[in-house]
């Protein structure tokens, strides 16, 4: 074996020697980025935040029940005692589009996390093992995602009857099918690593990388993946509401107030149309926006463009 | 002759290349890997050196394994190994590590150094308990040079150099018998390319470890290796002790690989002679008919053309293939 040393003129060094690490600290803490680098982004999560904030403790701040029915007060307009006016039943609308927010906020996360869960886990068996596999997996996801959304939930839920869990079920099921799409990519990608080679090179098992070395470096666009999911399940189940396919009455959702005395009286009431169309317009604006901001400020690649 | 510990015999690896989006179809095979032999002793190096692209990666990868030869046989400690499949594979993965050649991608970015170096011992079940383990991880970080109050760091916290370290720490962990390299300081700074050589070379004067050490940078390789093989276009061209193969190439190409590194000296480097060779390594999915080098060797004639010339022994360890230098 060889003592002598490559070259003389290098730093003499001992293996013992070591240098101190190189600082190089970001910023770690997402929510004062959010805030400096993405204000729009940071409001967007503000309201997020008070929607979910709303629909858990809707029966607190709800100043009326939502099936509290004052015959005398039918279609008043918005004042300081009915903030969005009164119904055809004089039932109080802010009161009503409250737990409205409740239901969306129950089946918006959960299906939306049920969503996600899917999603991560064929995308994480199609994007690692690849080959034939990922050929005949992705292509049932092409065959799925190529039957129009609505029809599929009409179908399945016009058989299943309509209720919370079975739209939470089908909603989670179709959004996460659709969804594993792009955390395929995201796998396929970090699989690439030498990292992953290196767990392969001493034997590491197929659970033990997907789990330790994949999942944690795919957590940007599965972050993502769920904040935006959120918005699409809200607007699915007031699609499926407004067609009288959704939560079952009295139950007041967003998608069920519009169709319901927001469509009868919306000449008389104009009120009735707007205020759940306005709650559902601003909160799934807000969870767009809030996702593409929690998207460039968590994806490397994106930083510095704006 | 005592048994060595990894013996490559006629080793190819081909990759088919595909074409067609629904109905695949094989068109062409990259003859990445094309009859490579040779043998690795406990405890030695072999330098593994040649332009990108003539299958010395390629060759290291599969001799632990990470690919399925297309044909030939490896032997690692006795043992054929050349057809075990992932199962079978999983015990002796705890005898051969690899080390990479970057040193960013190679770390997981959201493991902190202990996780990094305690995931072999974790999979093979030496992880024992936390205390021993924890020590376990100093020490292993005191072999390669980092300080062990380091190890609650993410790998961003460190420089190149620094996680080269933390890799071969990794590598450490299951105390393997062999170690293949793969340009493990060819990504780093030429200081910092000293210290992390140091380390390998002191690490197998401690624990008697063989490196099959690929690289392209011939100072470095020098400076490590006990012998060194020349690989040209998926085959070895020459294979020597290292000071034979400095002192007196043999093979045209090893010529022109040496020519190549510059003198220091300006007034040697102005008066030595250099063998020069031109034009582009040709493709492997086409190799040259007869010799492969002899489209780009200056001392071509007509049956390197024709006949391909075998590795052939010339004595004290050298073997070479050249026309130039069989028997008449």
């Amino acid at each position: 074996m060889s003592t002598t040393h490559v070259r003389p003129s290098a730093v003499p060094i001992s293996v013992q020697s070591t240098v101190a690490a190189e600082p190089r600290r970001r910023s770690s803490n997402v929510i004062l980025r959010l805030i400096r680098e993405k204000p729009v982004g940071a409001l967007a999560g503000l309201v997020f935040v008070l929607f979910v904030f709303c629909g858990l403790f809707a029966d607190v701040l709800a100043p009326y029940g939502f099936n509290q029915i004052s015959p005398i007060e039918r279609l008043q307009p918005p004042s300081a005692k009915h903030l969005f006016g009164t119904d055809n039943l004089g039932r109080d609308l802010f009161s009503r589009c409250l737990y409205g927010a409740r239901i969306s906020a129950i089946i918006g996360l959960s299906a939306a996390a049920l969503a996600t869960i899917i999603s991560i886990v064929i995308g994480m068996f199609t994007g690692y093992l690849g080959g034939r596999f990922d050929m005949i997996g992705q292509r049932f996801v092409d065959a799925y995602m190529s039957f129009p959304e609505l029809v599929i939930l009409i179908a399945v839920v016009s058989a299943v009857g309509p209720g919370m869990f079975q739209i939470i079920g089908i909603l989670s099921l179709v959004l996460g099918v659709g969804g594993s799409r792009i955390i395929r990519s995201a796998v396929v990608s970090v699989r690439e690593n030498m990292y992953v080679h290196a767990a392969q090179s001493i034997g590491a098992g197929t659970g033990r990388i997907l789990w330790r070395h994949i999942l944690p470096n795919i957590m940007p666009p599965i972050i993502v993946l769920f904040t935006t999911r959120v918005g699409a399940v809200i607007l699915a189940e007031s699609g499926l509401s407004f067609l009288g396919l959704g939560v079952p009455p009295p139950t007041p959702t967003w998608g069920g107030l519009l169709s319901g005395s927001g469509r009868t009286f919306m000449f008389q009431g104009p009120w009735l149309a707007l205020a759940p169309g306005l709650c559902l317009t601003i909160v799934v604006y807000a969870t767009n926006v809030f996702g593409d901001a929690l998207r460039d400020l968590l994806d490397p690649r994106m930083r510095g463009s704006r | 002759m005592t048994q060595p510990l990894l013996r490559v015999d006629n080793l190819k690896v081909h990759f088919p290349v595909f074409k067609g989006a629904v109905f695949q179809h094989e068109v062409a095979t990259v003859r990445a890997v094309d009859g490579v032999s040779f043998t690795l002793a406990r405890g030695e190096t072999l330098g593994l050196v040649g332009e990108s692209g003539c299958g010395k990666s390629t060759t290291g990868l599969a001799a632990i394994r990470m690919l399925t030869p297309t044909s030939g046989r490896i032997e690692f400690e006795g043992q054929d190994i050349s057809t075990l499949d992932k199962t079978q594979m999983q015990p002796l993965r705890r005898r051969m590590q690899m080390v990479y050649q970057d040193p960013y991608g190679s770390l997981n970015p959201r493991m902190k150094v202990r996780d990094i170096i305690s995931e072999p011992l974790e999979v093979h079940g030496l992880a024992g308990e936390r205390r021993a383990r924890a020590e376990k991880i100093a020490q292993l970080m005191q072999a390669v040079g980092l300080l062990p109050d380091m190890a609650d760091r993410y790998p961003h916290e460190f420089s190149g150099g620094q996680r080269q370290r933390i890799g071969i720490a990794r590598a450490l962990a299951l105390e393997p018998s062999l170690i293949v390299c793969d340009e493990p300081v060819s990504a780093l700074d030429v200081s910092i390319q000293a210290q992390v050589v140091n380390v390998f070379v002191d690490l197998q004067q401690r624990l008697g470890l063989a490196y099959l050490f690929i690289a392209h940078d011939l100072a470095v390789v020098r400076h490590v290796s006990n012998r060194i093989a020349v690989m040209y276009l998926g085959r070895i061209v020459e294979i020597a002790p290292r000071d034979e193969i400095y002192r007196t190439p043999l093979h045209p190409y090893t010529q022109a690989l040496l020519a190549a590194v510059p003198v220091a000296d300006p007034e040697v480097e102005r008066a030595r002679k250099r063998v020069t060779i031109s034009g582009e390594i040709p493709s492997a999915m086409n190799p040259p008919s007869g010799c492969r080098f002899h489209t780009r060797c200056p001392h071509a004639f007509a049956r390197c053309r024709t006949d391909d010339p075998p590795l052939v022994g010339m004595g004290s360890g050298r073997a070479a293939a050249c026309h130039l230098h069989a028997a008449p």
